[in-house]
Order: C-alpha cells, then sequence, then structure tokens
C-alpha cells in the first residue's frame, strides 16, 4: 500500500507541499475499431481544461491516465515520476500511481458513509492521524455536517463534494475530474462549479478537467485543450483557442449557433475576401451567397461556416450606406426568448438564428411572418475545415 | 422423530455449507471475472447437478470413492477404511450435489458489483484483496446469503446422493429424508409425517430468511 513507500525518493516526491516538479507530461495512442486516440501535450500545476464532444475520446485519456485502460504505446510522467513508458516496459499498477479521479458517475462506495468514503483512501494511515485528516478534509469541503449519511441520502452537489474529498486525502500527484457536474441541474452547476473552482484552484498539483460544457470552460478555464476524434486540435487560453477556430468542436465552444456547409464560389485576392455558397441540406433549392475572409482554399472546395447568432444585424428595411457586406432579405419564422435574449429564427434562404435584446424586437415591432433584412459582416464569417 | 437423524442432517448441512463457502466462493469469483474463452465448460459442469437425477451423481461418487477408486483407494491407504457409506463421503457427495446453489448466486452477486466501484477502490490505492473484503463482500452480502441458505436448505432435503454413497447407517448415514423414506416403508405414517412437517418448516423459515433479506438489501436504495 502506498501509505508505506518503499524508498526515499517516492516518499519525496510523494509530498507535493514540497518543491518537487509538480506536472504532466504525456504521449499516450491507443487504437479502437472506430477511432484513435493519440495525443500529446504537458500540464502545469493547476486546472486545465479538456474539451470535447462525448466520444471524443476524454475518458479514455483519463482511464490511460490513471492506468485504467492499457495505452497501446505511450509515455505518462506525473512530477518526477514515469508511470508508463511502453518503451522502456514501465507500467505502474493502478494503486501505485497516486492519482485523484473524480469519476463521471461519481462512483461512491454506497454502503458506506460519507466518513467512511472519505477515509477509504487512508485506510493504512495510523487511526489518530487518520480521523485528524479525514476531519480536516470533510471541514475544507464543507461536508462535516454529512459524515454519518450514506450516497443514497444526499444531493448531487453534496455528493460531488464527497467524490472531491475521497480523491484530495489521498494527497494524490494529480487530479483528474470527468465531467464532475454533468449530472447536475444548470442552476446548482453554476454554484457548485464555482465551490470546485475554490477548493482545486489553490492545490500545488495539476487538475485536468474534462467537460463537454462551454460554461464551465469559461468559468474554470485557464488552460484548454480541445479534443476531436482522438487528437487534440487546439490548445491555449480559452481566449487563444476560440480566436483561431479550427474544428467543429471548438466552433460548438465557441459558440456558433449557425453552422453551415459552404461552396466556395469565387476568390477575391485583391480584396482578402471570398464568395461562398452556404445552404444547409434542408434547403437545397434554396441557397444563398456570402463574402467571407479569404482563406487558403481554392474555388469548388467546401467548408463550414460558423455565425454566431449574436453578431448578426435585424433591419425592418432595406439597409443603405452600410459598410456590412452582406445583406439578404427574409421573413421572421419563429421569436423565442429566454431571460433577457430573444432568439428569432430567419428564413433568408437559409435559417438562421438571431439574438436580440427584448427593447430591439418591440422597438421594431418583430412578429412571425416580418419582412426583414439581415446583415452580417465579412469577418463574421468564421470558416471552418469540414 | 428420530433425534439421531434430525441431528446428523444438521452436522451434514452445517459442515457442507462450510466447506462450499470456502470451495465455493473463489470459484464463483473466478467464473464472475474469468475472461478464459472456454469458461462457460466450468460453467456447465458445476451447474450440472441441478439437472442430473441424484442417483446419477451418486453413482459416479460412488465408484470414484470406492475401493476401485482412485480418491478411495488414496483415502483407504491414508485412513485405513473406505470413503463410502462414510459420514465424509456422504460430505463429499452432498459438496458435489450442492455446489451449484452455492456458486451460482454467489457469482452473479460478484458479478453484480459495478466495476467502477473496483476501478475506484484501485485508483485509491487499495490493493486486490483489500478492495474484495471492503467493496465487493459487502455489495454482494445477500447474493451470499441466498447462497448459504439455499446450500444448507438443500443439504437438509437431499435423498438419492446419500442413498447411493452414504447407504442407511443409524448415526453415520440416515438422514432425515432417508429416515421419511424408512417410515414409510414400515407403514409408519405419522412418523413420516412429522419428519416430513420439520424439513418443510425448517425449508420455509430459510426461504422467507433470504428473501426478506434480499428486499432489506435492495431498500439501502440505488448504487450512485
Amino acid at each position: 500500500m502506498k501509505t508505506t513507500a518503499p524508498n526515499l525518493t517516492e516518499n519525496v516526491i510523494s509530498q507535493p507541499s514540497k518543491s518537487a516538479p509538480t506536472g504532466l507530461d504525456l504521449y499516450v495512442r491507443k487504437s479502437f475499431s472506430s477511432f484513435t486516440l493519440d495525443v500529446s501535450f504537458a500540464l502545469p500545476a493547476g486546472i486545465s481544461i479538456l474539451f470535447g464532444a462525448s466520444g471524443a475520446g476524454k475518458t479514455t485519456l483519463l482511464d490511460c491516465i490513471a492506468g485504467l485502460t492499457k495505452a497501446d504505446c505511450g509515455r505518462v510522467q506525473i512530477g518526477e515520476r514515469m508511470v508508463l513508458d511502453s518503451e522502456r516496459g514501465i507500467n505502474v499498477p493502478v494503486r501505485d500511481r497516486r492519482v485523484g479521479y473524480v469519476f463521471q458517475d461519481l462512483a461512491l462506495f454506497p454502503h458506506l458513509t460519507v466518513e467512511g468514503n472519505v477515509a477509504y483512501g487512508i485506510m493504512g494511515v495510523q487511526s489518530e492521524e487518520r480521523l485528524q485528516r479525514v476531519a480536516r478534509t470533510l471541514d475544507s469541503l464543507g461536508i462535516a455536517a454529512l459524515r454519518n449519511r450514506r450516497p443514497a441520502q444526499l444531493s448531487g452537489g453534496e455528493r460531488q463534494r464527497v467524490a472531491l474529498a475521497r480523491a484530495l486525502i489521498t494527497e494524490p500527484c494529480i487530479l483528474l475530474l470527468d465531467e464532475p457536474l454533468a449530472a447536475l441541474d444548470l442552476p446548482v452547476r453554476m454554484k457548485i462549479a464555482d465551490d470546485l473552482r475554490r477548493s482545486i484552484q489553490s492545490l500545488p498539483i495539476p487538475v485536468l478537467y474534462v467537460t463537454h460544457s462551454r460554461d464551465e470552460v469559461f468559468m474554470l478555464g485557464e488552460k484548454l485543450f480541445v479534443l476531436e476524434n482522438g487528437k487534440l486540435i487546439a490548445q491555449g487560453t480559452p481566449h487563444e483557442v476560440l480566436s483561431a477556430p479550427r474544428g467543429e468542436t471548438v466552433a460548438q465552444l465557441a459558440g456558433f449557433e449557425n453552422v453551415f456547409d459552404a461552396e466556395v464560389m469565387a476568390l477575391h485576392q485583391d480584396r482578402g475576401t471570398m464568395t461562398c455558397r452556404v445552404g444547409s441540406a434542408r434547403f437545397e433549392s434554396a441557397q444563398v451567397e456570402l463574402e467571407t475572409p479569404l482563406v487558403r482554399a481554392d474555388a469548388g472546395s467546401r467548408l463550414r461556416v460558423g455565425i454566431s447568432a449574436g453578431d448578426i444585424l435585424l433591419a425592418t428595411s432595406a439597409p443603405v450606406g452600410l459598410s456590412a457586406r452582406n445583406i439578404l432579405p427574409g421573413r421572421v419564422l419563429s421569436l423565442f426568448q429566454h431571460d433577457a435574449i430573444v432568439t428569432a429564427r430567419v428564413d433568408c434562404g437559409v435559417e438562421l438564428s438571431v439574438h436580440l435584446t427584448l427593447g430591439a424586437r418591440d422597438s421594431l415591432a418583430l412578429a412571425p411572418g416580418r419582412q426583414v433584412w439581415v446583415i452580417v459582416k465579412t469577418h463574421s464569417c468564421h470558416l471552418l475545415s469540414s | 422423530m428420530d433425534w439421531q437423524a434430525f441431528w446428523l442432517t444438521i452436522r451434514l448441512a452445517l459442515t457442507v455449507t462450510a466447506l462450499l463457502v470456502v470451495l465455493g466462493f473463489p470459484l464463483a469469483y473466478w467464473i464472475a471475472f474469468s475472461r478464459w474463452r472456454w469458461k462457460f465448460v466450468i460453467e456447465a459442469i458445476v451447474a450440472l447437478p441441478i439437472v442430473l437425477p441424484p442417483t446419477v451423481l451418486g453413482f459416479y461418487v460412488l465408484i470414484v470413492l470406492g475401493r476401485q477408486g482412485s480418491i478411495g483407494r488414496w483415502w483407504q491407504e491414508m485412513t485405513g477404511h473406505t470413503l463410502a457409506f462414510t459420514f465424509s463421503g456422504l460430505v463429499i457427495g452432498s459438496v458435489l450435489y450442492s455446489l451449484p446453489f452455492a456458486v451460482q448466486p454467489f457469482a452473479s452477486a460478484l458479478a453484480s458489483v459495478d466495476p467502477r466501484l473496483l476501478a475506484a477502490s484501485d485508483v485509491l490505492g487499495i490493493s486486490r484483496f483489500g478492495t474484495f473484503w471492503r467493496v465487493m463482500v459487502p455489495l454482494s452480502i445477500s447474493g451470499l446469503v441466498t447462497g448459504i441458505a439455499l446450500t444448507f436448505a438443500h443439504t437438509m432435503g437431499e435423498f438419492g446422493v446419500v442413498l447411493m454413497v452414504g447407504g442407511n447407517i443409524p448415526g453415520v448415514t440416515r438422514t432425515l429424508s432417508i429416515n421419511i423414506y424408512d417410515q414409510v416403508q414400515n407403514l409408519n405414517y405419522a412418523g413420516a409425517n412429522t419428519t416430513a412437517l420439520v424439513l418443510v418448516v425448517i425449508a420455509f423459515v430459510l426461504l422467507s430468511l433470504v428473501y426478506s433479506l434480499n428486499r432489506r438489501f435492495w431498500n439501502l436504495g440505488p448504487r450512485t
């Protein structure tokens, strides 16, 4: 058991409070019938977000770090410790890797109380110290009052904190969080995300936080990795990643409510723009042309165009004297209000979602059936590889 | 009421149940988690006593345990007497006969433990053995109790194997079910009725225990 570490070096490294290097350095490759996970990156201490759609390989990657899934080949270094190196035949067993892992379904032990769950990983520690550590951990996460309850008697947020406490008490060298908030309702989620950030942001170890929710990315993110089909397609701060969208996953992350298939019609090298014909599959017959920024592409090639609903203007009469290059006549299909935002669905050959304020809706007297003009700046059309 | 037969039957059932916990549990663990390609063969062998006539099983056990059989000869060299028609022989026959009643509930209970919980235990640094005792056993306890109760009840009432392997020696191999057979042969219907009622009551109490316990365990709530 890890509490009786066999040699001195391991003891030193196992104390994250000492100034030993605390990062994660990893290269992992694992093939499945449907896709191949092939990822290489390094994490500093602190929170990093791993973002990707479901099926992108996020959980598989965490399982490879923890050792629950065996990578085909790879190298995983946690702090100074090499826990996996397929070339040198190193494969440290799961229980000796000192990984804190909060599973997506939390995997609390249903037959144990909160206290029993939290103390589970340090049963080898001498009883007086163990009780102190359990009490301290329960206190710091604000769950001391729940110590005698069983998981079935806890709310989603409480369970989530118990799972975090159970992982942290073992003083892991890295913390893996697999969509820890996915099971919670949205209003609770924001509150818990805030609590969670406070609990983990000061940890001296790398924290890899997996999510497919863009809200969580912006709430927690310092460093962002985007995973798509088993490959890392972007990394950096959330701002850096979003300013240069590349793939579908990033488009989703950037919040493009409107994504269309597009065909490049003409390149205008001199003006730095190009003309694309845009149409979704449902509107084969009625396609429209958009002016977009120039990218390296040939006429006739196929791309995707993403447009944020907040970047589109509506006018109730044909606008004149505007710098915007894309002005399309159309008709309002429906209006839907949530909170202070009105989403208008507009048919202008393709169907677009447009965000408006309540005031704009009222002063323009927008209603389904109303004739409008849709205005989109050239640089609001973001080109994505298809 | 033949109290000698009663206590002999209880002693046999307890011994067989204890042995099947010790032997059946590792076997059930292996069946629940092995990925061996030919595992189904072992599963079929374990389940055989459910469908075989007890006399068939008893016949082969008798052959193997008898003076001509390899185990019987070895036992005779070690101890100086044969296994057939002894209490020990009865225990061996009964262990085989009741094997599926222990192993199947054990195995299905172990297999139903959420593998994510085992992974969680592993990640938390707990050894395989620790995980077994602290997660697997508590979470499959209802299956364990079921297996133990079924084994006990089944051994209490067995007839064919006992008759083939043990014969009918008072105080050595004459169990309650054999006792009933004797009483009916002697037209002692009142005596047979008393003995049969005792067996019915014991079986009913044990099964009630199993079902009530299982309901209580299920009430502990869904897995989280």
